[in-house]
């Protein structure tokens, strides 16, 4: 044990020398978390909006007047019937059109209702739903002010529909998302890198040769990397949290055990791929190609997995992340417990056996 | 110290080692001589325990290499063919981490560090990074790490390959020295002049030994001036 630990600290002084290491362990998730969620989550601010008023009357121009004071709208343009509407979306001039039916004050005051549309341009997901609740914030608080001075009970039901995008996947994407993406880099990619730097300098060999067991050298190797991308993991939780108001409705121990066992995973992952990289810069273009790109693209991260033509589809479910990024949402966003994930768990599971199943495979035909 | 009898090492239908036998006697410098590709590392990889051998009775300081393993490697010191120091530690943390995975407690990890690096006249050096240290001392370096835990044989894979003319002779007074106490010592060089320091050699050539004795005793088998006609004798 104490021979494990020797190697333990050894490893953490190659990590706190070497100042590329240290970056990509903690400079790249900040940076990320921050990019990411401040792209994201954009305030509005004159968004160009088109109204189509079907009825022209004093209140549809009362709840105009209170949209464009604001200064989240601003009006682009004004559209006279039905076909122009989806033309100006075409176009991209405008990200919302609102469609008052027609008779509007009428309906509101002799049948209590009346229908406002938000038609909105969902293709950026999140603007599109900041847009629909800002527009249904003001016209719902409209309505309540002209409810109290008549004493009745009118009401005006925004209607809002998403165009092109309409489950508005990709909200609330980027915290598991970014979680996801950067476990996998520091543990799949640092851990690969120096294994093989290990096996580059020669320096492996004097350790095989040594009393130490080939286990306990590459758990020796991989441990610190576990215990810096949890400590990123909770990171990336609490700049979440903190930051850009991430909900976390499940439980916290389930959270970060699932997130351990993520990072475990992708060490793994390193591990099988430091045996099949003869050197550091082939460990790194292999997680960088094999790992990166596809945990970008193919987990639902950036691009829902639902839109994606079925090859694709069927390739992500050989991506890890794919799966954490399902149980990172269930816990955080529906605060589902441990009978709703279990199978992505089981999962997460396998994969990991598989890994270390063939790593240890790989290691013994090198070793014969 | 060593001794095999028939050792054979198959790499598919290649025969790496073609039933090799030979013995190493206690506190010998024992010279393993061959060109490239003459199956020199393989056996030395299979007496340290880095590969198993195909068939043959092994025995190295006298623990059996098929099933005491664990206890050879307490017992043999190894310094590879490649550079085996870690560039961003210091020459005091890798003898510590050297030193700690050969389970050597703390106090006798720093008498020994101070031991070694006073012989070899280093001791001002101890909290310089490796990175910043000239080859030579590198390589004498890695000699003395090889031998922190005191280990009864040492296997040495081409040592000296790479470092001037001084730096070698200073390497090879640091292996007759150790030699001296009673440490066996196994090499593999490149360089015939070294093979004249060794007590015995052996030359392999295409995974079987061709020769075996003194370098004296070659000499005059082959009617040679120096080892270096000697190997070109057997090896053409």
């Amino acid at each position: 044990m104490k021979r494990f630990f020797g190697f333990v600290r050894k490893e953490f002084i190659h990590i706190f020398r070497d100042k590329r290491t240290l970056l990509i362990l903690f400079g790249m998730p900040i940076a990320q978390i921050l990019i990411f969620g401040y792209v994201v989550t954009n305030e509005i601010k004159e968004a160009r909006i088109a109204i189509y008023d079907k009825s022209k009357d004093a209140v549809t121009h009362e709840i105009t007047d209170k949209l464009l004071s604001s200064d989240y709208f601003r009006l682009a343009k004004t559209i006279e019937d039905e076909q122009q509407i989806e033309a100006t979306f075409e176009k991209g001039d405008v990200k919302e059109v609102i469609v008052f039916e027609s008779d509007f004050d009428e309906k509101l005051h002799h049948e209590q209702s009346a229908q406002v549309q938000i038609l909105l341009d969902a293709t950026d997901a999140n603007m599109a739903n900041l847009l629909q609740s800002y527009t249904s914030g003001i016209i719902n608080d409209y309505s309540r002010h002209i409810k109290v001075s008549s004493g009745n009970m009118p009401a005006i039901k925004p209607k809002p529909r998403m165009l092109f995008n309409n489950e508005l996947k990709g909200v609330y994407m980027f915290v598991p998302g970014t979680m996801a993406l950067i476990l996998m880099l520091v543990t799949a990619m640092m851990t690969s890198i120096s294994i093989t730097r290990e096996k580059e300098m020669g320096t492996m060999e004097v350790l095989l040769v040594s009393p130490l067991k080939s286990v306990q050298i590459i758990a020796g190797k991989v441990m610190p990397y576990v215990a810096l991308a949890f400590l990123n993991g909770v990171a990336i939780l609490a700049l979440g949290y903190l930051v850009f108001d991430m909900p976390v409705h499940g439980n916290v121990v389930l959270l970060l055990g699932e997130t351990l066992l993520y990072i475990i995973m992708a060490l793994s992952l390193g591990i099988f791929i430091s045996t099949v990289s003869p050197t550091q810069q082939v460990a790194m273009f292999i997680s960088m190609f094999a790992l990166m790109l596809p945990t970008m693209l193919l987990s639902g991260f950036i691009f829902p997995i639902e839109n994606m033509p079925w090859p694709l589809q069927w390739l992500s479910t050989i991506i890890p992340a794919k799966y954490f990024i399902i149980l990172i949402k269930h816990i955080m966003i529906k605060g589902t417990g441990f009978v709703f994930v279990w199978k992505e768990t089981l999962v997460l599971l396998g994969m990991t056996a598989i890994f270390i199943g063939l790593s240890i495979k790989n290691f013994k035909i090198r070793l014969e | 110290m060593i001794t095999a009898r028939n050792m054979v090492k198959k790499f598919g239908h290649f025969i790496a080692n073609d039933h090799l036998t030979f013995q190493v006697r206690k506190g010998e410098i024992f010279g393993f001589l061959g060109a490239n590709g003459a199956g020199k590392t393989t056996a030395m990889r299979i007496l340290c325990g880095l590969s198993a051998p195909t068939s043959g009775e092994i025995s190295v300081a006298g623990y059996n290499v098929y099933r005491q393993k664990e206890k050879i490697k307490r017992s043999i010191g190894y310094m590879s063919q490649k550079f085996s120091l870690y560039e961003d530690l210091t020459v005091r943390e890798n003898f510590r981490f050297y030193g700690g995975i050969y389970g050597l407690p703390r106090k006798r990890i720093r008498e020994r560090t101070a031991y070694l690096l006073e012989k070899l006249n280093f001791s001002h050096a101890i909290d310089k990074k490796i990175a910043q240290i000239p080859l030579g001392w590198k390589q004498k370096l890695a000699f003395s790490i090889a031998i922190i835990h005191s280990p009864r044989i040492v296997f040495l894979d081409e040592p000296t390959s790479g470092v001037d003319p001084i730096t070698r002779r200073q390497f090879w007074e640091m292996i007759y020295e150790t030699a001296s106490r009673e440490v066996t010592v196994f090499v593999t060089t490149h360089y015939m002049d070294e093979a004249e320091y060794c007590n015995r050699v052996s030359i392999m050539d295409q995974g079987r030994i061709e020769a075996l004795d003194t370098p004296a005793r070659l000499k005059e088998k082959y009617q040679a001036a120096n080892m270096n006609q000697v190997f070109v004798q057997i090896a053409r």
